[in-house]
């Protein structure tokens, strides 16, 4: 038991704060060996994580490391630096804090090996990387407690797996390590209880008082929301003037692309000259400092920002949020919305703002949601093995091991404690020997036994593999930099960059460049003013509706009238119901129209994205095999599209269940979705490398696709660990046939197609959707052979 | 029809979607860059390890070029191994598949840079090999004609086209695609190769079918 020792209390009292009842309660429970807070935003979640840190170091002088700090997020840890040492400063503590991430200097890293801090403030990619090297137990000699910041974020994610392993491995060194996890408001705060303890301890669980419901309204404009697009260019004038009415303004956006563009007509229209910046995760670290330190200054009346600044970032004179675009996830909407106000028991307030007509019914039924507290969750999972396999090489970087040891290590995780020693084993083999059927050399070996111990064949290869450490799949980018100039802007997609020729212009930072050249691997730009910028493609999260809130959107399709959305909208529903349907429960809506030279098939299934994916897979298929020439589709939770050469006329026996697995696992195998899937495990698990860069500065053929590696192992080793995790993972983000089954069953011969020589209003959205799917068939075959003919006879040379 | 025929310094060849060269007149089949033994020598350097079946499926599919064209002679433009290392370790089987290629016709195994030295399996070794108006070797040379070579791996894509491996052909030169399972390549339109072929050049698509297109209408990546 312990309580705030006098200085503390004094320290509480000159800042004219009391304790909350929650951070009382942590700290009395502070020896427990696991203990988990649920918080709102803004309840001083944090303080209560660092009070028993903070009064243990302030009592008794510690040696090295005392409590390591995780969060998801670099930008909290910096943040969390920041607001540690206010109270450190005014007590005049003794305590050295310092954080670690992937912007740190080398030089400051290397110090911090030598000599740790107190308070180690850093990320789960970081803290991987601390663990797999040689001199891992003295870095951690003595560690008293590990914080886990929005733990929520990270529970059911790779990157949490990757945590939960690392912090066995500390466990293991201190015994007596005790774990605190800080989370938001969840739908199933046992399910991140089970993953945070060491298996098979019990975790309880403090609940803070979730503080008043917050005040959340819906923009609503006198100009029209367009029927499709996400920019919302039209709120900018009502939007400037709430900016004005308030303090401080967060304005969220769910894409980069979406963010610089809104930024970019926000100045264009700012007559004011109100202070307005920009952060997101592709700006040079610099700018980002930048706007973080003038935001904490107060300089700032505004921010355009994305998911870089979602989590917990602790800004206290932020008094309003907007959310442009639907909010996609109810879950989300509410952590954003608590970064408004961070005064404990005042309410936050936000405004939603619908970019088109479809967002403003999404908007309306988050609403909703929000209000009846109607949280989403996902299913739990068992822990992934590309995961595990990285793991296992990490281990062999900081010394030899014992296998038995590690596996009974390991399944102290939470979500690998159903972990059986065949499928450890099948990893340990895989990260050995490749865990090939062949086995034709006696190099093929990363580890190997030396006297009942597993090690490195190769000492020098560990630099290899922590190089590759890491289970975030980042799209490669490119740094852009003016011409003759250090500072970097930003990044760009690579496959965004090959786009674009010399005199394109693109928006980064706020500004308009030209792009000029590709120097190395650095995009070269000049500044450009007043030109209307091409778009910047970059980062299309895409996110999912949760299937909560396309069941509330299907339930408000039924009604005969809607005078809870705007006129314009409610106008824009009894269009669609016009010119074709609303899509109703129990029956299948098909429309069918040309648009862009190509044919079009929408379906609204209302399934969510994953059912409509293994829908898009079983649906192409039959199409490639009826000759319709499908060449791609895209999803999202309310319907899918599939575009391609030729109309379909009779849609019916495309959703016969019958029959329907013929043919499907060939289809399956050579699927991208299969492949991009593969890719992913095969790199997480450390089959591929993803520091590629050696290979392609030398601009040679070193490098070649993980498809060709993808096809060999399906032909001659379809058994093998990766195939494996590839089917497993594919399937997770697939939802299982035989549920798929099911539907078409319930609904046969309620499929109601409509033909239609264009787009519907419903359907419109559908066509800015990211992450469109292609099919390798005859169609793209077709397109490619009329291609090449049409180019050859352009360029004169029809009869070569 | 799956394959592209054209005339090349008066000489009727033949672009195969498989990524062979064929001369009909001279029973010759031309296969360059097959990098056998490949996740040999990335394993053996450290490296991942790879699935070692890449120089079963290279020898598999030329085997089944072997049997379509039934050739008089066959030339590896080069960089037919990996390294000389991955040359030395093949195994009894790649050795026995290789004889039966090799048995009744002129096998010619031609230097690249990654297998610069003589090879102990079958064939002649040549530094490059002259046939009629035709000269073979890996690595194309400025001012030639009539030349035939392969090392840099063209690929090309087109717009809503991956990229696909490909034959470059100018009025002086053909540049051969990589044959190899584990290989990459090279963007056709990469400032390399620009340099290289003329600008009225053509790129010929491999994969289900060969399909010339003018190499200025082929994408820069």
């Amino acid at each position: 038991m312990t309580t705030l020792p006098p200085k503390f209390v004094d320290w509480f009292a000159t800042k004219g704060w009391s304790i909350h009842p929650h951070q009382a309660e942590m700290l009395a429970r502070a020896d427990e060996p696991s203990l988990l807070l649920i918080a709102p935003t803004g309840g001083g979640k944090t303080l209560a994580g660092f009070l028993p840190t903070l009064v243990e170091l302030s009592q008794a002088p510690h040696d090295g490391l005392h409590t390591l700090y995780v969060s998801p997020l670099k930008a909290l840890a910096a943040d969390i630096k920041r607001n540690l040492g206010t109270p450190i400063d005014d007590m005049g503590l003794s305590i050295r804090v310092e954080d670690r991430t992937g912007d740190t200097s080398y030089t400051q890293k290397r110090r911090q090996r030598a000599d740790p801090p107190h308070i180690l403030l850093t990320t789960p990619e970081s803290l991987a990387l601390l663990v797999s090297y040689e001199d891992a137990p003295r870095i951690f000699r003595g560690v008293q407690r590990i914080i886990v910041d929005e733990i929520h974020a990270l529970a059911e994610s790779k990157r949490g797996d990757q945590l939960m392993l690392a912090l066995s491995r500390i466990q293991t060194m201190n015994p007596d390590l005790r774990r605190v996890g800080l989370s938001a408001t969840v739908d199933d705060p046992d399910a991140i209880a089970h993953n945070l303890a060491r298996h098979p301890d019990p975790c309880p669980i403090l609940h803070a008082d979730p503080g008043p419901d917050p005040d959340i309204t819906m923009l609503v404009t006198q100009e029209r929301p367009p029927w499709s697009g996400g920019g919302a260019k039209y709120s900018i004038p009502a939007v400037l003037d709430l900016v004005k009415q308030h303090q401080t303004t967060l304005i969220f956006h769910n894409t980069r692309a979406q963010a610089e563009l809104y930024f970019h007509n926000l100045w264009l229209a700012n007559e004011d000259g109100l202070p307005i910046g920009i952060h997101h995760g592709s700006l040079s670290r610099d700018q980002r400092t930048n706007v973080e330190a003038a935001m904490v200054r107060g300089d700032l009346r505004a921010i355009v920002c994305t998911g870089s600044l979602d989590l917990g970032i602790d800004w206290g004179n932020v008094d309003l949020v907007i959310q442009i675009g639907a909010p996609k996830n109810v879950k989300r909407l509410v952590q954003r919305i608590g970064r408004a106000n961070h005064r404990y028991n005042a309410p936050s307030k936000a405004v939603l703002v619908p970019a088109n007509r479809f967002e403003v019914v999404e908007c309306v039924a988050a609403l909703e949601a929000a209000k009846a507290h109607d949280l989403d969750g996902d299913a739990p999972r068992a822990g992934p093995r590309d995961v595990l396999c990285q793991h296992i090489l990490a281990v062999a970087c900081s010394g030899p091991f014992d296998a038995t040891a590690l596996f009974h290590e390991i399944k102290t995780v939470g979500a690998f404690s159903d972990l059986s020693r065949a499928a450890f084993d099948d990893c340990l083999d895989f990260c050995a020997t490749g865990g090939y059927a062949l086995r034709a050399y006696d190099q093929w070996k990363r580890l190997k036994e030396v006297d009942g111990k597993w090690q490195l064949r190769d000492p020098r290869s560990s630099a290899r593999i922590r190089m590759n450490l890491g289970t975030i799949f980042d799209i490669e980018t490119l740094k852009v930099k003016f011409r003759r100039s250090a500072k970097t802007l930003g990044e760009i997609e690579e496959s965004f960059a090959a786009t674009l020729t010399q005199g394109d212009t693109f928006l980064i930072g706020g500004q308009i460049v030209r792009y000029e050249g590709l120097n190395q691997l650095t995009v070269e730009v000049s500044h450009q003013k007043g030109r209307t910028p091409k778009v910047a493609t970059f980062n299309g999260t895409k996110f999912a509706t949760s299937t909560q809130l396309s069941q509330r959107i299907l339930t408000m399709f039924a009604q005969d009238d809607w005078p809870e959305l705007p006129d314009h909208t409610s106008q824009w529903l009894h269009l669609q119901r016009d010119v074709s349907q609303l899509p109703q429960a129990g029956r299948i809506l098909v429309e069918t129209f040309p648009q862009d030279g190509r044919e079009h098939m929408v379906v609204y299934g209302f399934a969510g994205v994953n059912a409509h994916r293994t829908l898009g897979l079983i649906l192409t298929q039959r199409m490639e095999a009826a000759g319709l020439n499908p060449l791609g589709f895209v999803v999202t939770d309310y319907a899918m599209m599939i575009w391609g050469l030729t109309p379909v006329k009779y849609v019916a026996p495309l959703f016969d269940p019958d029959n329907m697995r013929d043919g499907l696992e060939t289809w399956l195998a050579g699927n991208a979705v299969m492949k991009r899937t593969f890719r992913v495990a095969a790199t997480v698990a450390g089959l591929i490398e993803r520091n590629s860069r050696q290979g392609r500065k030398s601009g040679r053929q070193a490098t070649f696709s993980s498809d060709i590696l993808y096809d060999t192992l399906a032909k001659y080793d379809p058994d093998h660990l990766m195939l494996r995790i590839t089917r497993e993972e594919a399937m997770r983000g697939l939802v299982d046939f035989g549920r798929i089954e099911d539907m078409l069953q319930r609904t046969k011969g309620r499929v109601d197609h409509v033909e239609l020589d264009r787009v519907t209003p419903l359907a419109a959205p559908l066509f800015l959707e990211p992450g469109r799917i292609p099919v390798f068939g005859e169609g793209r075959e077709k397109l490619l052979q009329d291609q090449s003919a049409a180019l050859m006879r352009d360029a004169g040379l029809g009869d070569r | 029809m799956t394959d592209h025929a054209f005339t090349f310094c008066d000489t009727h060849l033949i672009a195969r979607a498989d990524c062979t060269l064929w001369w009909p007149d001279a029973r010759l089949l031309c296969v360059s860059d097959l990098h056998l033994g490949k996740s040999e020598r990335i394993a053996r350097r450290g490296g991942t390890l790879l699935p070692p079946y890449e120089t079963c499926e290279t020898l598999w599919r030329l085997e089944e070029t072997v049997m379509a064209t039934n050739p008089e002679t066959i030339v590896c433009l080069g960089d037919s191994f990996d390294d000389l290392g991955a040359a030395r370790a093949v195994d009894d089987d790649t050795r026995t598949t290789l004889i039966r290629l090799q048995a009744g016709r002129d096998w010619i195994w031609i230097e690249g840079n990654h297998d610069p030295g003589p090879i102990d399996l079958g064939g002649t070794h040549l530094g490059q090999l002259q046939r009629g108006p035709l000269s073979f070797r890996h690595i194309g040379q400025p001012n030639a004609s009539g030349e035939v070579s392969g090392h840099y791996h063209p690929k090309a894509a087109l717009k809503g086209i991956a990229s696909r491996p490909c034959f470059l052909v100018d009025d002086a030169r053909i540049i051969l695609p990589a044959f190899g399972a584990y290989t990459g390549g090279l963007a056709a339109r990469d400032e390399v190769l620009v340099k290289i072929m003329a600008p009225s050049a053509i790129a010929i698509l491999t994969g289900k079918r060969a399909l010339p297109v003018p190499l200025s209408a082929c994408l820069k990546r």
